[in-house]
C-alpha cells in the first residue's frame, strides 16, 4: 500500500572527527509523497540533507535514488552538481541562498542552466544568435513564468532577488529549485520565519507540487502545523539515530518522540531491580 | 546647530593631536651634520603646520558632511536614470571614438594617448569578465597580456607570421595560460585566490626575464613587425612586393597614417571585446558567471559545474588580454619584461573596481580617469602619483561601489531582454 520508493537510505553514517552526526540511519521516502524529517536541534537533519545532495560524502551507507524509468543511482559517490543534474535532486537552504543581485527572473533562468547550455551548444549558438537557442530561452521563460505564477511572484519578476521580503525569498527559492525539474525536492526548514498566513500558503504550495508534479518532497521542519498538516510520512531523528517513522498520527503518539522533544523525566519511570 | 558644535571642534582637535604625535618623529626632528658630528635639531613649526592643517581639514570635512546630510534630507532621492540614457551614452562615446582622429584638435599626440587609453579599456573589459562578472579576484592579469605580447613577437620573429595570423594565436596561447592558472586555483576564493594569481603574474614576468635564449631576458625583443592593412604597408619605403598604404590611396606618405591605423585597430579590438561581453552576459555561461559570483553553493545545488564555469571565465578573460598584448607588441615594436610588472595588474584592477565591477561604461570612465588624465598632466610629474592616490580615495569615499554600479537584468519578463 506504500508507494514505490523514490529515495532509499541504507545504513547511512556520517562522522565529523569523533562526532557521529548520523549513525546507521535507514529509511525510505516514497514517490509522490511528502516525507518530513523532524527532530530536536543537532539531531542530524541538515547533515542528512547535505549527504543526499552531495555536499557531504558519508563514510558508510548507501543512498539510492530510483528514477521512474526504473534506473537507480547511488548518490553517495556523486558530486553535488552531478546529483542535481543527473539524479535530479533539488534543494533549498536553511539560510536562504538566492543570487541576491540578480533579478527574480534571472534566478529562475540560471536554474535552467543545464537545458539552456545544451540548447546553445555551450553558448556558441547563442553567441551567433541562432534560432535554436532563442526557442530554448522562450521555453525557459515560460517555465519560469509558470513557477512565478504558482508562487505569486510574477509582479516581482524584474526586481532584485535580494530586495524581496523574507517570505517572498523563501518562495522564490522553492520556485528556483522547481525550475530544475527535479524528481526529489529537499526543503530545509521552508516555513522558518514565516507568519501563520504565509505558512498556510506554503502548505498549499507544497501539496500542489506533490499532487500536480507527482514528485517526492523531503522536508526538514520545526513548525508542527506544517509537518502534521501536509506530510504523508514523518521520520524522527535524535542524536543521529532514527527513533520513529510512520504517519503523522503514529509519530505524534510515540513515547520515544515525546521523550526526545520534552526530555527525560527526572525520576526513572522503570525501576530496575538488578542493582548492586 | 549650536549644541552640536563642541563635538565638531573636539573631533578636529583629536585629529590634530594625532597628527601632531605622528608628525613629531617624522617631521619634528632632523639630523644635522655640524662641525662636532651629527646632532638633532627641532622643527616645531612643521609639526604645528601639520597639526593646524589636519585641524582645519577635519573641520572642513565634518562641516561638508553635515552640509551634505542636511542637503540630502531636503532633496528627494533622484530616480535612477532610465536605461536608454546609459545606452545612449555608450553609443555617443563609440561615435566620438570613431571620429576622434579626424577632429580638428586631434594631433598625433592625442591619438597616441587615446590608443593607450583604449588598450587599458580593452584590458579592463577583459578583466571585467573575470573579476566583475565571475567574481574571481585576479591580481596577475598582466601575465596574460605579457603572454599575448611575447606570443606575437616570437611567432613573428621566428616564423615570419603576419600580425593577423598571430592575433588569434596569441589569444589562444593566453587562453591556454588562463586555463593553466585556473586549474590549481579552482578551490580558492577571495584573498587566497588574489595571492595565487599575484604569484602567477610574477612567475610569468620572472620567466620572461630569465629565459634569455627565448625571450632575450631583460633586454627584451625589438624590431617587432608592424601590422599591415590587407597587405598595405605603413612604412615609408614598403618592402619588396608590398604596396604602401599612402601610395595605394594616392595620398602623400605620412607617419600619422600608421598612428591612426593603430588607433582604429585597438578601437575595433576593444569594441569586439565589449560586444562579446554584452552578448555573453545574456547567455547561459554569462549568467552562470554572475550566479557563481553571487553564491557558489547555490550554483552547485542547481547542477552548475563550477569548474567549467570558472575555467571559461579565466580563459576568456585571458584571451582578450592576449589580443591586447599582441596589439601592444605591434604598436611599440619593442617589448621587455619591464612593461608587465605588478603595477600594471593593479592599474587594470583599479580600473575595473573604480568603474563599478561589471559596468562596461564605468570601465571606460575609470580608464579615462586613471590612464588618460595622468597622461595629459605629465607636466605635474612630481605630484602625479599623489593625485592618483587621492583620486582613488575620493572615488571610494564618494562612490564606494564604483562610478557606475547599478546593474540591469539580462532578461525581462515579456519585455526586451
Amino acid at each position: 500500500m506504500r508507494p514505490p520508493p523514490l529515495l532509499d537510505v541504507h545504513g547511512l553514517t556520517m562522522r565529523f572527527g569523533g562526532l557521529s552526526a548520523i549513525s546507521d540511519l535507514s529509511f525510505s521516502a516514497g514517490q509522490g509523497e511528502i516525507t518530513a524529517v523532524i527532530g530536536p536541534n543537532g539531531a542530524g537533519k541538515t547533515t542528512l540533507f547535505n549527504c543526499i545532495t552531495g555536499f557531504y560524502r558519508p563514510q558508510v551507507g548507501r543512498l539510492v535514488l530510483h528514477h521512474p524509468d526504473g534506473s537507480a543511482l547511488g548518490l553517495e559517490t556523486l558530486a553535488d552538481h552531478v546529483i542535481a543534474r543527473k539524479a535530479r535532486v533539488a534543494r533549498t537552504f536553511q539560510n536562504i541562498r538566492l543570487f541576491p543581485r540578480m533579478s527574480v527572473l534571472e534566478n529562475l533562468i540560471v536554474a535552467q542552466h543545464r537545458v539552456l547550455m545544451a540548447a546553445s551548444a555551450f553558448s556558441l549558438a547563442g553567441l551567433l544568435g541562432l534560432g535554436r537557442y532563442r526557442r530554448a530561452e522562450h521555453a525557459a521563460i515560460d517555465l519560469a513564468r509558470h513557477w512565478l505564477d504558482r508562487t505569486s511572484l510574477t509582479s516581482f519578476a524584474d526586481t532584485e532577488a535580494g530586495s524581496l521580503p523574507y517570505g517572498h525569498q523563501r518562495r522564490l527559492e522553492i520556485a528556483r529549485a522547481m525550475c530544475t525539474r527535479p524528481l526529489l525536492l529537499c526543503l530545509d526548514e521552508p516555513a522558518a520565519g514565516l507568519n501563520p498566513r504565509e505558512s498556510g500558503e506554503l502548505n498549499q504550495l507544497l501539496r500542489g507540487i506533490r499532487d500536480e508534479e507527482g514528485i517526492g518532497l523531503l522536508l526538514i521542519e520545526h513548525d508542527m502545523s506544517v509537518v502534521m498538516g501536509i506530510s504523508d510520512r514523518v521520520v524522527v531523528l535524535d542524536h543521529g539515530n532514527l527513533i520513529a517513522e510512520g504517519s503523522p498520527a503514529e509519530v505524534r503518539g510515540n513515547p520515544a518522540v515525546i521523550r526526545a522533544y520534552l526530555g527525560e523525566p527526572d525520576e526513572p519511570a522503570v525501576v530496575t531491580g538488578a542493582e548492586g | 546647530m549650536e549644541d552640536s558644535s563642541p563635538p565638531l571642534i573636539r573631533s578636529a582637535a583629536l585629529a590634530a593631536l594625532l597628527a601632531a604625535l605622528l608628525a613629531l618623529p617624522l617631521l619634528g626632528v632632523r639630523l644635522v651634520d655640524s662641525a662636532n658630528g651629527l646632532s638633532l635639531s627641532g622643527r616645531p613649526e612643521l609639526v604645528a603646520w601639520a597639526a593646524g592643517g589636519v585641524f582645519c581639514g577635519r573641520l572642513i570635512i565634518d562641516l561638508f558632511r553635515r552640509w551634505i546630510r542636511d542637503f540630502s534630507i531636503r532633496l528627494p532621492v533622484p530616480p535612477p536614470p532610465p536605461e536608454w540614457t546609459r545606452f545612449g551614452v555608450g553609443w555617443a562615446l563609440a561615435l566620438f571614438a570613431l571620429v576622434l582622429p579626424f577632429l580638428p584638435f586631434a594631433d598625433r599626440n592625442l591619438v597616441d594617448k587615446a590608443t593607450m587609453v583604449l588598450i587599458y579599456i580593452m584590458l579592463g573589459w577583459g578583466l571585467n569578465i573575470v573579476v566583475g562578472l565571475a567574481g574571481l579576484l585576479d591580481l596577475g592579469f598582466v601575465a596574460f597580456y605579457a603572454v599575448g605580447a611575447y606570443s606575437y613577437a616570437l611567432l613573428s620573429m621566428t616564423f615570419g607570421l603576419s600580425f593577423w595570423v598571430c592575433l588569434p594565436l596569441a589569444g589562444l596561447f593566453a587562453a591556454a595560460f588562463g586555463l593553466a592558472l585556473g586549474f590549481p586555483v579552482l578551490r580558492l576564493r577571495g584573498d587566497y585566490l588574489a595571492i595565487v594569481t599575484l604569484g602567477f603574474g610574477e612567475i610569468i614576468r620572472i620567466v620572461l626575464q630569465n629565459w634569455q635564449d627565448l625571450t632575450g631576458g631583460p633586454i627584451g625583443i625589438s624590431g617587432i613587425e608592424r601590422p599591415s592593412l590587407f597587405g598595405l604597408s605603413f612604412k615609408a619605403v614598403p618592402p619588396e612586393g608590398q604596396t604602401g598604404f599612402a601610395e595605394f590611396f594616392g595620398l602623400n606618405y605620412s607617419a600619422d597614417h600608421r598612428v591612426i591605423f593603430l588607433y582604429f585597430l585597438i578601437l575595433a579590438l576593444a569594441l569586439a571585446t565589449n560586444l562579446f561581453t554584452l552578448r555573453i552576459r545574456r547567455l547561459p555561461v554569462g549568467r552562470a558567471w554572475e550566479a557563481l559570483r553571487e553564491d557558489e553553493i547555490a550554483c552547485r545545488s542547481l547542477g552548475i559545474n563550477p569548474t567549467t564555469i570558472k575555467l571559461s571565465a579565466f580563459a576568456l578573460g585571458a584571451m582578450f588580454a592576449g589580443f591586447a598584448g599582441s596589439f601592444f607588441a605591434t604598436r611599440q615594436g619593442f617589448i621587455s619584461p619591464e612593461s608587465f610588472t605588478f603595477i600594471e595588474s593593479a592599474m587594470i584592477l583599479a580600473i575595473v573596481v573604480l568603474g563599478g565591477m561589471g559596468s562596461q561604461i564605468g570601465i571606460v570612465l575609470a580608464a579615462l580617469l586613471l590612464v588618460g588624465l595622468p597622461e595629459w598632466f605629465r607636466d605635474l610629474q612630481m605630484y602625479r602619483m599623489l593625485a592618483f592616490g587621492a583620486a582613488m580615495v575620493l572615488i571610494m569615499l564618494w562612490k564606494p561601489s564604483g562610478l557606475l554600479s547599478s546593474r540591469s537584468p539580462t532578461i525581462r519578463l515579456g519585455g526586451r531582454a
